[in-house]
């Protein structure tokens, strides 16, 4: 179902926490939130489900407007971080709790209830777990159990407050490909909340960025990537190099190939790895030095040190492919020449 | 008198305890002699003598003492008391707990605090409050006249002292357990489409069962053990305003040790029961952990 919220605000006394958010997800869409902690993205998950109201605005799922509803009679799946599992209750138990509480008429049989429940422990992969109690199980698994339970009332719209948040490393991986998938083969509308670009650009088909609580750039992970609308979407997605024109950079972008001469900008961000590094041929004054490098498997990321002429160093990070990197044969120290690419201008 | 110290597990403490911190064996054992001797002296010694001083005369002398009409009404009374204070007491936690873990409200430090009152307070003087309200001489004295309802000397205060007594025992064991319990499992359920009412009774009320029943077990030992502010209220009429505490009293400033000492082992009892139940309740709300 699609989802359609106007000129949401939320304020907690003087704080706003979202300031005008106006944002249109198509159905079958899984969209990340993604911003550094306190942009608001968690408060605005809640307010879609209905667990917090908003101060003014509407919210419109598939057409209707449920700006209203009660967050019981929304019609929303909601996946907290912590998982939320009921503790005295059975794996199972947990799973058919929304069928459970059904009013009497809606509610399916006994056997209607075994069926399903099992089903979607099944698409969890956890059947196996039907009779455990939430603390005998792993963080990965509690997740699962508590996507299966929200699953159960078939939402319209399935929502998770930072699914991966209290995973370790390695389970986190496996399950972002798996919410890939799952999403996949269920097409139920989602949006999830997170802070980490990675697992946004790696699971999302969409990406909202937040800061402060308005909207920075709505777009698919690429566009967010290639295109930032603005130098905080640049910063916070990837890593980036930021160079002021205000100072003394003008020139040496000119020496790196960059033409300062018709942009209107006055920042320029530019990301590893569209720095080229090639051993120095002449020598210039604003030189600059490789510092060192790390392998970050298939690239190698290369700490350079900038000087300029008033005697100032920068730091500038680039990144090339191992394979290539090995046959410039560099050792730290040696001066090298840099040619940029791409870059992005900011006001 | 008031007992509002959290369930404690012995085992625990000790694991924690590193071995730099372990005393030497004779600090160790004059300690545990010290407090093991304590306990004998001032609660297992009176305890036996109670039940010693109440059998001196024989059973049969114990069980007239006990059959007494006097006796027997102080129990009704006293048992009364206790079937309408704890319950409305558990009602009253349960609110005031759920009100300050789950909102935000004005008021809300200065609730809490004026839950612990009559801890603070002397049971006297809540006994006094009473008298001063509703007494011949209170606020709302002419008023009761009037219209013939008797409150102070009467059933209706000792109950309503009682209430003022207990009221903390509830909530206390309530607020910190759902603080610390956070309110996702609540928020869950509604989400999945469950009322208020259901959520309640589903998610709430087993998440916090063993400490609700420790509450009420407190509350119900204070209830039926409280002399202070009872005792302000009652007017000593026999067979008719004294509770089991007070008949005790009234016995014993009579000579009348068997009757006093019968009286005094119910209560006893009743402080066993409620240890071991109290111990039970422990046991299983770590074992759910």
């Amino acid at each position: 179902m699609s989802i359609l919220l106007s000129n949401i605000s939320k304020k907690f006394g003087a704080f706003s926490a979202l300031d005008n958010i106006n944002l249109e997800i198509p159905e079958g869409e899984l969209v990340a939130l993604l911003g550094p902690s306190g942009c608001g993205k968690t408060t605005l998950l809640r307010i879609i489900a209905g667990l917090e109201r908003a101060d003014q605005g509407r919210i419109l799922i598939s057409g209707q407007d449920r700006t209203e509803h009660d967050v019981s009679k929304r019609g929303i799946g909601f996946v907290f971080q912590h998982y939320a599992l009921f503790r005295h209750m059975t794996v199972f138990e947990n799973v058919a709790f929304g069928l459970r509480v059904k009013p009497r008429r809606d509610r399916p049989g006994e056997a209607i209830i075994r069926k399903k429940v099992h089903d979607l422990l099944n698409l969890v992969q956890l059947d196996w777990l039907h009779d455990r109690y939430p603390d005998q199980l792993s963080g990965g698994q509690r997740q699962r159990i508590a996507l299966a339970r929200a699953l159960a009332v078939e939402p319209s719209v399935l929502l998770l407050d930072e699914p991966f948040g209290a995973l370790d490393a390695s389970v986190r991986k496996d399950l972002r490909q798996w919410l890939r998938n799952l999403h996949h083969d269920l097409n139920v509308t989602s949006i999830f909340v997170t802070h980490d670009q990675e697992e946004a650009m790696e699971v999302a088909s969409q990406v909202v960025v937040l800061n402060h609580g308005k909207i920075e750039q709505q777009g698919t992970p690429s566009e967010i990537y290639d295109q930032p609308s603005n130098a905080f979407v640049s910063g916070f997605i990837g890593q980036t190099n930021v160079f002021d024109l205000g100072h003394q950079d003008a020139d040496w972008l000119q020496t790196a190939g960059l033409s300062t001469l018709q942009q209107q900008g006055k920042i320029v961000h530019v990301r590893p790895h569209d720095i080229v590094i090639e051993k120095s041929t002449f020598d210039n004054d604003a030189f600059v030095i490789l510092k060192d490098w790390q392998h970050l498997g298939a690239l190698i990321r290369i700490e350079l040190v900038k000087n300029s002429v008033t005697g100032q160093s920068a730091s500038v990070y680039a990144e090339m492919p191992n394979e290539q990197f090995k046959l410039l044969r560099l050792n730290k120290g040696d001066k090298v020449d840099l040619k940029i690419r791409h870059a992005h201008w900011f006001h | 008198m008031s007992t509002t110290a959290q369930p404690i597990n012995p085992g625990k403490l000790v694991e924690r305890q590193q071995l730099a911190l372990q005393d030497p064996d004779w600090v160790r054992w004059s300690l545990i002699v010290i407090a093991l001797s304590f306990i004998g002296l001032f609660i297992c010694l009176p305890l036996g003598l109670v039940i010693f001083k109440a059998l001196s005369k024989g059973i049969e002398a114990y069980w007239e003492a006990l059959s007494q009409p006097d006796t027997l009404a102080a129990i009704r009374l006293t048992a009364l008391t206790a079937v309408v204070t704890v319950p409305l007491n558990t009602v009253f936690g349960v609110s005031a707990a759920w009100a300050i873990t789950r909102f935000d409200f004005k008021g809300k430090s200065l609730l809490t605090t004026l839950i612990d009152l009559p801890f603070s307070v002397s049971p006297v003087i809540s006994g006094l409050i009473f008298v001063l309200l509703f007494g011949a001489e209170g606020w709302f004295g002419d008023w009761l006249i009037e219209h013939d309802v008797k409150i102070i000397f009467a059933a209706p205060g000792i109950i309503l002292a009682t209430l003022f007594i207990t009221f903390p025992f509830v909530a206390r064991q309530l607020i910190p357990l759902m603080q610390e319990m956070g309110n996702q499992e609540e928020e869950a359920a509604l989400s999945l489409g469950a009322s208020g009412w259901k959520m309640f009774w589903s998610v709430t009320i087993p998440n916090i069962k063993w400490a609700l029943l420790y509450g009420v077990l407190l509350c119900n030992a204070r209830a039926m053990g409280e002399f202070g502010a009872v005792s302000v209220v009652s007017g000593h009429i026999r067979g008719l305003t004294n509770t089991l505490p007070l008949h005790v009293e009234v016995n014993y400033n009579e000579y009348n040790i068997v009757g006093a000492f019968a009286g005094a082992s119910i209560l006893a009892a009743l402080a066993i029961v409620t240890l071991i139940l109290k111990t039970a309740l422990e046991w299983k709300s770590e074992s759910e952990r």
